[in-house]
């Protein structure tokens, strides 16, 4: 370990804090599931990514992480910026003009750490199973991460994708899904219904875990434990539990935070539960 | 008129197959995917040769684009094959977003475009493939006319750096292009020189504008003949001078007049040079079966147009 979970947690609270600063500062921008894959991306980038800060788009020799559900690029900008990728006072700019964080993450304004624009939902997958198989190739043995939705499930591209990786034993390729259960309209189980995510994957030929993505502890363990099964010709699908606006009480368990900004009095209550870890942007 | 003569016909798509191998050939980052049509689009030169830097994708084109964006990562150079209805309208959004707004080193590979696929009909027969890829940001587009101006375009877009649209077609029509030609993307070919009327064709059209241009020159016209394989970004400076010579212009292609070269054009003058322009081009239509002379000849893509356009065009002269 890199760090202890406590540490971990500790970014994580800072990460949350940037987040709800970031879309507040803007009035737009999506809160909900970028509070739920928090700790993910925390234990992802501080713990389990094999990743140089001095950003390459090739990034020989590096693990890579493709986000295929571009709108919760705030909990993406705030951890590149603590990672080390930009300054943190870049934050300032989410959402508005002449900003390299734009509302979805891209590469036209050459933000370090994205590799591929984002937010037209559904492609991540397969551009996550190109880097990979250019990474074989090239005789690089490094890891390919991808984080897609669960209400992105629902695009057809990701079955076309889940079809390909299995059979062409893309085994080195780790995708995680945001299984938090909920989506514009409301719940997915209302809208279209994901049904059993863990049989589907299976019967594609994936190997598929389970973890708690709002227990760092199990996030961390569930990612490392991923690791393991690369390299034995199956993809991993990494099945993880979150709660939309994890850390803040009033956004959790419902979906109207997904894509909803605080207004002052909310984001001093959403601030109030999240201690300054690492310093405000 | 210059003499045009051919010894043999061949496809485009042909063309393209045995640029794909050269490229191949000398560059080992070069890699060929494709959507359940290796035959068609002729990549098996490439696969014999390089099994390892060929992906087939099964028909999924929407992750064919997406696994082809994301090769560019590793420094790969994607060739994508699928028809140009599949390469274009039925994956527009991943081009969108995974190639062009990322600016992707990916080459879009589409055969079959236009009326001349065929008997497939409307469903195969795109003729709105150009204005589709010409209107997303960065993204080149090229149409050219024979097998050899194929072979050599595609061997000059593995060298280019940047999402390219390269459009080809199924029959087999004359060889007429210089087998060694050195193939410049954005720079037009004049075909003919002359002084009443500009024409400027694409793809399938400039053998039939060559057609017209001998019937032209029994009526006493001197047409000039331009060659546009690229048609993004467009030669201005080429059209410009042609026009200023002729003062008016046809345009030829196997698209829809709404959105394809003549548009180009168009636009091009409107801003620089008013010009009297006529269009040899479909009429907002889609396609139907039939062979592609009947096709070519009922949608109004024959020799025989060209002049009729030209005719109506000096007309229109001051």
């Amino acid at each position: 370990m890199k760090h202890t979970i406590k540490e971990l947690e500790d970014i994580a609270s800072q990460i949350r804090r940037d987040i709800v600063r970031m879309v507040h500062g803007c009035q737009s921008g999506h809160p909900g599931a970028s509070l739920g894959c928090t700790d993910f991306f925390t234990a992802l980038y501080f713990e389990v990514l094999n990743h140089k800060t001095d950003f390459t788009m090739e990034g020989a020799g590096e693990d890579l992480f493709f986000l295929s559900n571009g709108h919760i690029s705030p909990v993406w900008y705030s951890t590149l910026a603590h990672a080390g990728y930009f300054d943190k006072s870049e934050l300032a700019t989410f959402r508005k003009l002449d900003s390299r964080l734009q509302g979805h993450p891209t590469t036209h304004e050459h933000l370090p750490g994205i590799r591929i624009a984002s937010g037209s939902l559904g492609q991540g997958l397969s551009v996550a199973i190109g880097a990979a198989l250019a990474k074989k190739l090239n005789g690089d043995k490094s890891l390919i991460f991808a984080l897609l939705g669960d209400g992105e499930l629902q695009e057809g591209q990701n079955w076309e994708a889940a079809m390909f990786a299995p059979f062409n034993k893309v085994d080195h390729l780790i995708a995680s899904v945001d299984y938090n259960g909920q989506q514009i309209d409301g719940p997915t189980s209302k809208v279209l219904a994901l049904d059993d995510l863990q049989a589907k994957f299976e019967a594609f030929g994936w190997h598929v875990i389970n973890t708690d993505g709002n227990d760092m502890q199990a996030i961390v363990e569930g990612l490392h434990y991923a690791k393991t099964l690369t390299g034995k010709g199956k993809p991993i699908l990494n099945l993880m539990s979150t709660q939309m606006g994890a850390g803040v009480d009033y956004m959790m368990g419902t979906h109207k935070w997904h894509g909803t900004a605080p207004n002052d009095e909310q984001l001093a209550a959403a601030l109030a539960q999240l201690p300054e870890t690492l310093g405000d942007y | 008129m210059k003499k045009y003569t051919y010894t043999e016909k061949k496809d485009t798509r042909s063309g393209f197959g045995a640029g794909l191998h050269e490229a191949g050939k000398k560059n080992e980052n070069v890699v060929a995917l494709c959507a359940d049509l290796v035959g068609s689009l002729k990549m098996d030169a490439f696969i014999k040769d390089f099994p390892e830097r060929f992906t087939q994708v099964g028909i999924a084109e929407a992750n064919m684009i997406g696994i082809a964006a994301g090769m560019t990562i590793g420094g790969k150079i994607p060739f994508t094959g699928t028809f140009a209805n599949f390469s274009t309208g039925r994956v527009y959004d991943q081009i969108r977003q995974s190639v062009a707004y990322s600016n992707k080193n990916v080459k879009i590979c589409a055969s079959h475009a236009g009326l001349t696929l065929g008997e497939d009909g409307a469903t195969h027969q795109i003729l709105e493939d150009i204005g589709l890829m010409k209107m997303l940001p960065g993204m080149v587009v090229i149409n050219p006319c024979d097998y050899n101006q194929t072979k050599a375009a595609t061997i000059a877009i593995a060298e280019y750096e940047g999402p390219v649209y390269l459009r080809f077609g199924r029959p087999v029509i004359p060889v007429f292009t210089d087998p060694d030609q050195k193939f410049e993307i954005g720079k037009a070919w004049m075909v003919n020189e002359g002084t009443d009327v500009t024409i400027i064709a694409t793809g399938h059209m400039v053998w039939k504008a060559i057609e017209a241009g001998e019937k032209l020159a029994e009526l006493g016209i001197d047409a000039e003949i331009i060659n546009i394989h690229t048609i993004k970004p467009l030669d201005d400076e080429a059209i410009l001078k042609s026009v200023k010579k002729t003062g008016c212009v046809v345009t030829c292609e196997e698209h829809n007049k709404f959105g394809g070269l003549g548009e180009s054009v168009a636009r091009l003058l409107t801003t620089e040079l008013p010009t009297p322009q006529e269009f040899v081009a479909t009429n907002d239509t889609f396609g139907e079966s039939g062979t592609p002379d009947q096709l070519m000849s009922k949608y109004g893509l024959d020799a025989v147009n060209i002049v009729e356009a030209v005719q109506k065009v000096i007309g229109r002269k001051k």
